[in-house]
């Protein structure tokens, strides 16, 4: 029977919202506060969702030990205490919460092997959360 | 119109996660810590959702109370306070993990709802990880 797993991990980091498409003004009027050239950070909640039918002899959809070694090592190590700016991830893209969710969706996709990803969840602050699932349909 | 009804609960209940058909050795390396045959405990929450049609009358998808009852005789008062594999029949013979939770409470409580449909059961076993169960195959 097909059963939905989420797993919730924390990391911190900074970012810079500013497009260097636009003009100073324009990055100003669209970015407001978080357009301030040295930037500022949060504390990202990330929520990993993944799904596939309950394996009878272990009860489980996967091993979250596995699930927490990919994230640790793809995810967290890579984001946590960092600039979002400076990485290669956000060469070309700004590291809005939108982008950063995609990034760490595709990051999952492609990696993850020991169960299908069904969507990612992550919150900027407690008032704020960006959910990205790909192609598919978010289950409610 | 459709409306999505959420009710939560908690109880506290413990368990242990041991295949006997597992060597010794497979069930550490798979099961880890929750191997330990003496079991550990969670405060465990549970959300239940409904669906169904508003009826105009009352404006309710659900009677609250009833389905309340329902969790609480279903659910709670056979899992508050309990160690799953010992005093659950259904985890007699399965692993009470998260994702068997959920799918075990959506089995007790699908047949005794009348008015509204279930839709989804989420179980947090910690803040950090829950299971939804949509009734799907």
């Amino acid at each position: 029977m097909k059963t939905h797993l989420t797993r919730r991990y924390i990391f911190s980091a900074s970012h810079r919202l500013h497009s260097e498409e636009m003009p100073p003004d324009e990055n100003r009027a669209t970015y407001g506060k978080c357009n301030n050239p040295h930037g500022h950070g949060h504390n990202y909640a990330l929520e990993v969702t993944v799904s596939g039918p309950v394996e009878p002899s272990t009860g489980m959809v996967c091993n979250l030990v596995d699930l927490d070694g990919f994230v640790r090592r793809e995810i967290i190590e890579k984001f946590d205490l960092q600039n979002l700016n400076v990485l290669p991830e956000f060469a070309r893209s700004v590291p809005t919460t939108e982008n950063l969710c995609a990034v760490i969706y595709d990051i999952v996709q492609r990696g993850f092997r020991h169960a299908h990803l069904d969507k990612v969840r992550l919150e900027e602050t407690m008032m704020n959360s960006f959910e990205y699932a790909g192609d598919s349909e978010l289950l409610r | 119109m459709m409306v999505y009804l959420t009710r939560k609960a908690e109880f506290s209940a413990s368990h242990s996660y041991h295949n006997p058909e597992f060597t010794p050795e497979e069930n550490r390396r798979i099961f880890g810590m929750c191997n330990n045959p003496n079991g550990h405990g969670h405060n465990y929450t549970l959300e239940v959702t409904v669906k169904g049609e508003v009826d105009p009358r009352s404006g309710f998808v659900v009677d609250l109370k009833q389905l309340k009852d329902i969790m609480h005789r279903e659910v709670l008062d056979a899992m508050d306070h309990r160690f799953l594999n010992k005093e659950v029949p259904e985890f007699f013979s399965q692993i009470p993990t998260t994702e068997n939770l959920a799918i075990v409470i959506w089995q007790r409580l699908a047949p005794k709802l009348k008015a509204a449909q279930l839709h989804r059961v989420r179980v947090y076993e910690t803040p950090d990880l829950f299971a939804d169960f949509y009734g799907e195959a």
